[in-house]
């Protein structure tokens, strides 16, 4: 899959650019909302170097929904925290959403991830001894919203993850898929206009791993983009595009012909209760 | 609105650890109230070092039969009769720069008035004691040259002494008896309070010297002369002109030494002053240290939080803090714990040191000084201490900080 030809795009970026962009300015003439080119990361351990990834070039246009996969220590995970800009390339264009992401200082990358990016983590990544609440408001607490705007949206971040009963609870009376529910519910606070999600349902078992999946396809119907990586075809199933990685490059790129409907599939799974009475 | 919401977040995070906020506070507390009590008790002893130095009366120099080591101790007891009444005539007549003279006698005795008694020091004064003293007589009047001339057994009550000897009526017109002998009470005099030797001055009969030498002491000589100077400036002035008379009256030769002292009241005011500013200065450095050690207790567990709290600044960074929101973050954690810190230590402090004056009877004096010294001193330690570790967790790489065990 090669990149179109955006190169004259590149280079002069500065930070009202990225301002107009997160202000809605920007008319995305092409409709991507990622374009990669050539991107490498290696990592120097010591003398040795670690090639993990090693010219991924990729498109993910609006409204996608896209699966990674790939053996482990293929590059997956240092390519989505590429994207999420918590991690710089060592080489390589990275584009979102018409910004050159490569150009931007600490602060700038910080006002991306909080405006355009919502990050979901394998280990749900919450604070700990902190309300569901609070701790989907972080994101809030670093833009420029009123008390009561955070407070709103916190409530309508949760209840979109089906959580509007748990409020108040901690991370520790909470279970673990209602952890990811409520780490998908920071993710979607600020309106990002992608979610990341690094192994969502690592830590679930099936059954949760699929509500979970329910919730990424609705956000996905309301049209956030979403990438979220996978070891497990069930999961990737979900997907509308499969990438696959090997060995920090991407070995195929398809359209899933037959994206599965979770909510449909949930139907077919007993839940545990269920089947102790079987 | 941002820097409140930083705020906020700063303060949910001290909540969360409640335990360890508090125990880092508890430095800043103890710090910040020892350097308060202990200002208050430096400056307490300052301040009545100085109500004492007043109460002697201004300007004030006291002349002793005998002469004075420089060790301070008096030799010579054939010496101590050196002194006369004409001696203090010489000086009110002679020396310019002396106001007011006078010649000084003593006699303890057991004081009786009805069926009341009262062991006491009996003062033989002239007339000009009390301006010397700087002294008022609360009810009646002061004894008159008549009366010194005359050795009238006439004699004005130190409140104390009048307290206890007439505490339901009026003590003026009435009679006592001192040691047998009966005086006939004129006047009470205003309360004066303790000494720099921690006496209660107020414990005291005056009389005319020349009563208290014939009837009581039976010491025809002068134990001491009193004597005030014109003013402050010139005290010294006053000492030279006395030395001079008294040498030439005294027919001293040149190169032997005097038979009598002179006291200047003012260097040792100065002095105690000067003891008293050092025991400050010593007791509030002490302090400090408590308060740095405080300060280092905050560095310490800003750090180890820093460490500990490695992924939530990772989380942070990850929904879109900003390397300097998390420095805010931070210092505003250290601050606010210095702060509260500070208001508690000074509130413990200011309790402390009533606590101190209430039970030791010493007196404490709070100061604005001490209290904006102390509460802009936990104010620097917070930045101070709490600047590197919050430097530290704004540096973090948000990726690093994350993936953090
Ligand atoms: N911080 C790091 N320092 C050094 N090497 C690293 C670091 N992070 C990842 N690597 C290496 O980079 C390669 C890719 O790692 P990555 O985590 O992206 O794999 P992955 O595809 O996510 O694997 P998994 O499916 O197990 O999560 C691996 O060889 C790994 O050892
Ligand atoms: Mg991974």
């Amino acid at each position: 899959m090669e990149t179109n030809n955006s190169s004259h795009l590149s280079g002069d970026v500065s930070s009202s650019k990225v301002n107009s962009v997160l202000s809605g300015e920007t008319k995305n003439v092409n409709g991507k909302l990622i374009e990669i080119e050539k991107l490498f990361r290696t990592y120097l351990l010591g003398e040795v170097e670690v090639h993990a990834l090693r010219g991924v070039s990729i498109e993910v246009s609006k409204g996608e929904f896209v699966a990674i996969m790939g053996a482990s220590g293929s590059g997956k995970s240092t390519f989505m925290n590429i994207l999420g800009c918590l991690d710089k390339p060592t080489k390589g264009n990275y584009k979102l959403d018409n910004i050159d992401v490569g150009n931007l200082s600490r602060d700038e990358l910080a006002l991306i991830r909080n405006k355009k990016i919502g990050f979901v983590f394998q280990g749900f990544n919450l604070l700990s001894r902190t309300t569901a609440m609070e701790n989907v408001e972080l994101p809030l607490f670093y833009s420029t919203v009123s008390n009561k705007e955070r407070k709103e949206k916190s409530i309508e971040a949760l209840k979109k993850v089906g959580l509007e009963e748990r409020i108040y609870h901690y991370p520790n009376q909470l279970s673990g898929g209602q952890q990811q529910r409520v780490a998908i519910a920071r993710a979607l606070v600020n309106d990002p206009s992608i979610v990341l999600a690094d192994e969502p349902t690592g830590n679930l078992d099936s059954r949760t791993s699929v509500e979970v999946m329910e919730i990424f396809q609705k956000l996905n119907e309301q049209g956030i983009t979403i990438i979220l990586v996978t070891h497990e075809p069930d999961i990737a199933a979900f997907a509308k595009r499969h990438v696959v990685f090997k060995d920090g490059r991407i070995k195929s790129d398809k359209i899933n012909s037959n994206t599965k409907n979770a909510s449909e599939v949930i139907k077919t799974i007993p839940s545990i209760d269920e089947e102790d009475e079987e | 609105m941002k820097i409140l919401n930083i705020i906020l977040a700063a303060f949910r995070a001290l909540r969360r650890n409640k335990m360890r906020s508090f125990l880092t506070m508890l430095g800043i507390i103890i710090g910040v109230a020892a350097v308060i009590t202990m200002l208050a008790i430096g400056q307490g002893a300052e301040y009545s070092v100085k109500q004492q130095i007043a109460s002697l009366g201004t300007n004030v120099l006291i002349i002793f039969p005998g002469s004075q080591q420089q060790s301070g101790i008096r030799v010579g007891a054939g010496s101590m009769t050196t002194l006369t009444e004409d001696d203090a005539q010489a000086i009110s007549t002679d020396c310019p720069a002396v106001a007011y003279v006078s010649p000084g006698t003593f006699a303890g005795g057991q004081v009786i008035a009805g069926n009341l008694n009262w062991a006491t020091q009996i003062q033989g004064v002239g007339v000009d004691y009390i301006q010397i003293r700087d002294w008022i007589v609360q009810y009646g009047s002061f004894f008159s040259d008549q009366d010194i001339k005359g050795a009238t057994k006439v004699c004005v009550l130190g409140k104390t002494v009048a307290d206890n000897l007439f505490p339901d009526s009026d003590p003026v017109g009435q009679n006592i008896r001192i040691r047998n002998v009966p005086f006939k009470v004129i006047g009470v005099l205003t309360r004066k309070g303790q000494n720099a030797m921690g006496q209660d001055q107020d414990d005291v009969i005056l009389a005319p010297y020349t009563t208290v030498q014939n009837r009581l002491s039976h010491f025809p000589y002068i134990r001491q002369i009193l004597v005030s100077a014109t003013s402050s400036k010139s005290i010294e002035t006053a000492q030279k002109q006395i030395t001079e008379l008294l040498r030439m009256r005294h027919k001293i030769a040149r190169f032997e030494g005097d038979d009598f002292t002179i006291r200047n009241q003012s260097d040792l005011a100065n002095a105690a002053t000067a003891t008293s500013q050092i025991l400050t200065i010593l007791l509030a450095s002490i302090a400090s240290v408590s308060l740095l050690v405080g300060g280092i207790g905050i560095m310490n567990i800003m750090l180890v939080s820093v460490t500990e709290r490695t992924r939530e600044i990772g989380i942070r960074m990850s929904v879109g803090a900003r390397g300097r929101d998390i420095l805010t973050q931070f210092l505003i954690e250290a601050l606010v714990l210095s702060l509260l810190g500070g208001i508690i230590g000074i509130l413990f402090g200011v309790a402390g040191s009533k606590l101190i004056s209430s039970f030791a009877e010493w007196p404490t004096f709070i100061t604005a000084f001490s209290i904006l010294l102390s509460f802009g001193f936990s104010i620097l330690v917070g930045l101070f201490f709490g600047f590197y570790p919050a430097r530290k967790a704004a540096l973090l790489n948000p990726i690093d900080a994350l993936r953090y065990e």
